[in-house]
């Protein structure tokens, strides 16, 4: 049996038998690394994978003791370059750790010095705006892996990687994860630090875990959550210890499903296959009822003003000056250097979805819009943030598919940019809310593609959407299942 | 409403980007079409809508006065992409 194959507890548990080394999980990840990456490049920059010889020393202790991890391209690695699959960042090395990555090196687990591939600054629900090209889906290789943590995803679907660390500000951890058939935890904003992850929208950006199956995404979660003082919107709340949550038991658990989430225009496929999961949890004893979550039909434009407006703000500081890309300009008459070398750089480091944004976000900003649109957002925000707290009142979690249809073909949408932004229709509200979701695997289309689904609850009650998501993995096989392409 | 390509030169020169001729008549048209979209928030009755711009009810949060350890001058600096001694070096700032 190849080591990287099985999930991380797996390991664990036969790294505390003396059964295997932490050098032979190495070596079967860099393995299957060279065997499959050229087709799926969840990885950038693979060059790099040659630093792993440096983690061959002595004991490494904690809870996650001897586990590569592999980190979405845009989470700071002290040393390993970091560019956000971004030109305008290439070459950064960051001179830090982010506070997740520290914390995972404290735990044991060894950080992959190569990134996994994402949407350039996590633009992107496909990884087909990265600099470097599209992750492919491992279950169809013609398809995306989704977005923007594809790679992160993709890896450990095809066991490139035992567990890895993504983003999420619209979905960009769970989409993915339901693209590829793997579990994807977006947490509650404030739960887990973002110092160190690279700012898309900072009310709505999180880190959270990608890997086979919860008990490995409860894991993960006790080591990478917790009160930082370096991020003044981390939250000063107790950690509980997830994988006391993971109870095979839904009895009288109440799950609101919302009305607005099953229309038309979604596929049949996904609504029966999550219909199917949501049968099978009443089964098991969940109180499953209609509910209705009024103002989600605006999620997407409120989220496309407030992220963009937030994203401009963020990425104003990529200027060709301290970092990465700088493209000068020469013999310019009526501006001064500098503000040529800004447009220049930034017209040229940045790619063509990062440059849309930026300039919507502006645009939302700008003197004589701001109160239409920036404004009107913010308050609609309010709106859809009162529909979940009003659910929540009665319910305990929320169940939904994950995405209106599985993985789309590699260039079906990017031309369109409007039915790109459409499929974040289910994972959108939870960031604007900032509640917790998972996504987890619930089934295969007729075409063997993977189908998320997705769990939701209130702030900070992770440990509802790991009992939910536990129970229901270990009624189903779904998450032993993997790509027979590779 | 209407994005004039003279609003799309405008926005572009705020966000300090310069477009090539194409890209700017690409994006303008792509950003019309997003922003009627986006304009069906208008629908909505915010009359007695507080805005969230923070989701958690956490403000001021502020740290002592005390100073501790920073990132070192060299590391700060390993990334420039043009560097003098302590400084970052750019082209002329002022006309």
């Amino acid at each position: 049996m190849e080591l990287n194959t099985l999930t991380a507890h797996e390991l664990i548990e036969k790294i505390n038998n003396q059964e295997i080394t932490f050098e032979g999980i190495i070596d079967s990840i860099k393995k299957r690394i060279k065997e499959v990456d050229s087709k799926v490049r969840a990885y950038v920059r693979r060059d790099d994978y040659i630093n792993l010889s440096e983690y061959q020393s002595s004991a490494i202790k904690g809870v996650l003791k001897g586990i590569p991890i592999s980190i979405k391209d845009n989470i700071c690695t002290k040393g390993y370059n970091t560019e956000c699959c971004s030109k305008i960042l290439e070459g950064f090395k960051p001179p830090y750790d982010a506070t997740v990555i520290r914390k995972l090196k404290e735990a044991g687990a060894l950080i992959l010095p190569i990134k996994t591939n994402m949407d350039e600054f996590a633009f992107g629900s496909s990884t087909e705006n990265s600099c470097f090209g599209p992750t492919h889906n491992p279950w169809d290789l013609e398809r995306v892996a989704g977005g923007s943590s594809g790679g992160s995803a993709a890896c450990v679907a095809v066991d490139e990687a035992i567990v890895s660390l993504g983003s999420d500000t619209g979905g960009s951890i769970r989409q993915p994860a339901g693209f590829c058939g793997v579990v994807g935890l977006k947490p509650t904003y404030g739960r887990v630090s973002r110092f160190g992850l690279i700012a898309f929208a900072s009310s709505l950006d999180v880190i959270g875990p990608i890997t086979k199956d919860v008990r490995d995404c409860a894991m993960v979660m006790n080591v990478i959550s917790g009160y930082d003082e370096k991020d003044s919107t981390s939250v000063n709340l107790p950690v509980p210890d997830y994988t006391k949550a993971l109870i095979n038991d839904v009895k009288g658990i109440k799950m609101g499903v919302p009305k607005e989430y099953f229309i038309e225009g979604m596929d049949e496929e996904v609504r029966d296959i999550v219909e199917e999961a949501i049968l099978l949890l009443e089964k098991l004893g969940a109180v499953c009822k209609e509910i209705s979550l009024p103002h989600t039909e605006y999620a997407i434009p409120v989220y496309y003003i407030i992220a963009t407006a937030e994203a401009s703000s963020n990425l104003a500081r990529f200027d060709g000056v301290q970092y990465g890309y700088r493209k000068e300009a020469r013999n310019k008459k009526q501006e001064a250097g500098i503000i040529d070398m800004y447009k220049n750089t930034r017209g040229e480091g940045f790619g063509e979805e990062a440059k849309r944004r930026i300039l919507l976000g502006t645009f939302a900003l700008a003197h004589g819009y701001y109160e239409a649109y920036y404004l009107r957002a913010l308050k609609v925000r309010t709106l859809i943030k009162k529909d979940f707290e009003e659910v929540f009142k009665e319910f305990d979690c929320i169940i939904t598919p994950t995405s209106p249809t599985p993985a789309f073909k590699i260039g079906e949408r990017i031309d369109d940019p409007l039915k790109m932004y459409l499929s974040d229709i289910y994972t959108i509200s939870a960031n604007l809310a900032g509640i917790p979701a998972i996504s987890v695997p619930c089934g295969f289309t007729k075409d063997n593609l993977p189908v998320g689904l997705q769990i939701m609850a209130k702030h900070f009650c992770e440990e509802m959407l790991f009992r939910v998501a536990y129970t229901y993995e270990q009624n189903t096989s779904w998450h032993k299942m993997k790509p027979k392409l590779l | 409403m209407g994005i004039s390509k003279d609003t799309v030169k405008y926005i572009a020169n705020l966000a300090r980007i310069k477009l090539k001729p194409k890209e700017e008549e690409k994006i303008s048209k792509q950003l019309v079409e997003i922003i009627n979209f986006i304009d069906k928030l208008k629908e909505v009755d915010i009359s007695n809508c507080e805005p969230t711009s923070h989701i958690l009810p956490i403000s001021n949060v502020f740290r002592e006065d005390k100073s501790s350890e920073s990132l070192p001058v060299e590391e700060v600096l390993k990334n420039a992409p043009q560097r003098k001694s302590n400084f970052f070096v750019v082209p002329k700032v002022i006309e």
